[in-house]
């Protein structure tokens, strides 16, 4: 395929698919560690009724207003989550069942009930996003990379990515050694004066930011399974925390290549016309990916000689 | 028109859908408490989106075998199938490998849906226009339901409800304590894989009515209700049950009643409702009976070392104190005691004297554990014992000049 062809089409779904991917999981890593992985299911389930009512307000559908109202009842879902477990004394898994399940059947109902069809704004769009659509219309080749005209008309998730994916390693880079000794040993943590429970938080924000940003771009399915699917392969891959973040983004890299090829190009290879869904192949293929580490993945059942 | 919904007076339609939701209800509620009891809420979850490849893949094949792709029977064991096999990923991924459960339901949830949603578009891809009952799966959709679809529905909640009633014994054992079950004889494994076959089904029955993404709210969130107001797991199940059934029936009777409100949010919206209520206001662990029980207590140990202080004559600083002394007659506003207020505060003087002459005592070690500060010795001991006690606190003695 050439440059001129590519660039304007693929280049751009694929790295945005790359950047949600790695932004997702480097968070996931811990999360899985921690025993948390369905903190990610459920912020990008509490996604819903923050854009619908972001939309709602503003009237528009515009990126920012959406991505606060996205957070802000990610933060309202944590928050409720918590204040549910301790107060009702209920184990953390039924307490996120209620909240995100009840906040998600507020956004489906706030959506039928609003007049939306002038918008872009539907229930499958959340999940399934929309990241083929996310072309580069002014690039005519490689060297529009350079072109500053060309540059500025790139579709403004990217650059949006780019930031919090910057966002997130910077966290994970400033935090590695809090986080890493908390996750593994939360008692030593706090005897080395840690505030192991701001950190808890602060993970939770960072998971919430890229789940946020990278549910705007390619919907909430491929955010679930990146939080988990990379990590939890990268898992059973090594010992060695940083190795294993190592391992994550590269099995996200690869998902959201392969994921992004496969839909767009499969269906022809097998003699079909149309493409399928980017955002589920992504999601399928990090599966597979998982699948392949959980049968000859050297570190699957644990520690091992 | 809300009115006669509820009191099935719109059409055999709307009747059919909501004794079904009711039925699915009950069903549901009754089959999740089990699941929370064994703290596995959220293997629903996997279970029910792992039903989307499956709705996609009987479709395909449907329409290969020159059916109607749409036809609701062959749809649901399609889905029926496919939740199976992500269900035993699960389990693979948590026995096989070193992941936790959340991490393998998280993985089996998300691949599961994403495939489901490849082969959705595939299917938009094959022929236009046919795909559009498939939407409905996700979310629940009861408006134009066929006759036989929502007979199939009514049907399948009286079955799964049978079946949960033929079960509820071995299950409830398991959940309450799998040891003992184990101890006495019975299969928990086996058991566990029954409670996730009838998990399957709500499922699958709840698809259409609920839809996969909001289905596991009703089986998560009658239970979590349910356990607010009892201590009992045979009662909890009934009252998950009772909850559920109203949940669906109540739901669905709205849904019916107006347009634009979909059945599904709004069963689950009113479900939450009952959450939210019971939350705040059950009796035993409600939010507001706990901050009653905490001020009460408060209460009591503020008065007591009010009193305690009033016996040995010093003064007290504390202002919810003398505020709480006054208020009861015990002491003026300048901290001085009532004569009420002497004959309490030497009763209080008394209990403290009494326990701590007991503390020393071995033969009332058991009584001692006792102590909080706060009860009076005469609720625990007979008269007799407290004459015993009170021998041997020392009478006052002439002080040699």
């Amino acid at each position: 395929m050439s440059g001129a062809e590519f660039v304007p089409l693929s280049l751009t779904p694929i790295l945005i698919g790359i950047f949600a991917a790695i932004a997702c999981a480097l968070p996931g890593n811990f999360l899985v560690l921690r025993r948390q992985a369905l903190i990610g299911d459920a912020i990008s389930h509490v996604v819903l009724p923050g854009i619908v009512v972001a939309f709602l307000l503003t009237g528009a559908v515009t990126a920012w207003p959406m991505m606060l109202g996205a957070a802000g009842a990610a933060l309202i879902s944590v928050v409720l989550i918590e204040a549910i477990r301790r107060l009702g004394r209920i184990e953390t898994g039924a307490a996120m069942g209620v909240v995100f399940t009840a906040m998600f059947a507020a956004g489906v109902l706030l959506l039928e009930r609003s007049d939306t069809s002038s918008v872009h704004l539907d229930v499958e769009h959340a999940l399934m996003g929309n990241l083929e659509s996310l072309i580069w219309l002014e690039a005519t080749g490689w060297r529009s990379l350079l072109d500053p005209q060309a540059l500025a008309g790139l579709p403004p998730e990217l650059p949006r990515l780019a930031l919090v994916l910057a966002l997130v390693i910077a966290f994970t880079w400033v935090f590695w050694r809090p986080l890493k000794i908390s996750t593994f040993d939360e008692g030593f943590a706090q005897v080395l004066g840690m505030r192991t429970d701001l950190l808890g938080i602060a993970l939770v924000m960072i998971a919430a930011i890229a789940a946020v940003a990278a549910f705007d771009a390619v919907g909430s399915i491929i955010v679930i399974a990146m939080f988990i699917c990379p990590p939890a392969a990268a898992r059973l891959m090594t010992d060695d925390l940083a190795r294993q973040v190592g391992w994550s983004v590269v099995f996200a890299t690869l998902s959201a290549i392969l994921g992004y090829v496969f839909a767009g190009y499969g269906p022809l290879w097998l003699g079909g016309s149309d493409s399928v869904s980017a955002a589920g192949m992504i999601a399928t293929v990090s599966g597979l990916i998982l699948a392949l580490a959980a049968l000859f993945g050297p570190r699957r059942r644990g520690m091992m000689a | 028109m809300l009115f006669e919904a509820l009191t099935l007076q719109l059409g055999y339609n709307a009747t059919l859908v909501a004794i079904g939701a009711m039925l699915l209800g009950i069903s549901a509620g009754a089959t999740g408490t089990f699941l929370f009891l064994r703290k596995r809420a959220l293997v629903s979850d996997a279970i029910s989106h792992a039903t989307l490849p499956g709705i996609g893949l009987a479709f395909i094949v449907m329409v290969w075998l020159g059916m109607d792709g749409r036809s609701l029977p062959g749809l649901l064991i399609g889905s029926a199938l496919s939740a199976w096999i992500g269900l035993l990923c699960v389990q693979w991924l948590t026995g096989g490998t070193r992941l936790s459960e959340d991490s393998a339901i998280g993985a089996v949830l998300s691949v599961f849906f994403g495939a489901g949603i490849v082969l959705l578009t595939v299917i938009q891809g094959m022929s236009a226009g046919r795909q559009a009952g498939l939407d409905s799966l996700l979310l629940g959709s009861t408006a134009g339901m066929l006759f036989s679809d929502a007979v199939l529905i009514a049907g399948g909640g009286a079955l799964v409800l049978m079946l949960t009633l033929l079960l509820r014994r071995p299950m409830s054992l398991v959940a309450f304590d799998s040891d003992f079950a184990a101890a006495s004889g019975l299969n928990v494994q086996r058991i566990d894989l029954a409670t996730m076959g009838l998990v399957l089904a709500v499922t699958v029955v709840g698809l259409k009515i609920v839809g996969l993404i909001l289905i596991v709210a009703l089986l998560i969130i009658p239970p979590v209700t349910a356990r607010f107001w009892t201590e009992r797991t045979e009662h909890v199940w009934l009252i998950a049950g009772a909850l559920g059934g109203a949940s669906g029936y109540i739901g669905a009777a709205i849904s019916a009643s107006a347009p634009a409100l979909p059945t599904g949010p709004i069963i689950v919206l009113v479900a939450f409702a009952f959450f939210a209520v019971s939350l705040l206001f059950s009796p035993a662990r409600g939010v507001l009976s706990s901050v009653l029980r905490h001020r009460q207590y408060q209460r009591r140990v503020h008065l007591r070392q009010g009193l305690l202080a009033l016996a040995q004559g010093q003064p007290i600083y504390e202002g919810y104190t003398l505020r709480l002394l006054q208020r009861e007659g015990l002491a003026r506003p300048d901290g001085v005691a009532t004569g009420d207020g002497q004959a309490r505060a030497a009763k209080a003087l008394l209990d403290e004297k009494r326990w701590e002459i007991l503390r020393g005592l071995q033969a009332h070690e058991a009584t001692a554990a006792r102590y909080d500060g706060l009860t009076g010795l005469e609720t625990i001991l007979t008269e007799d014992q407290l004459r015993d006690l009170d021998t041997r606190i020392a009478a006052p003695r002439e002080i040699a000049p």
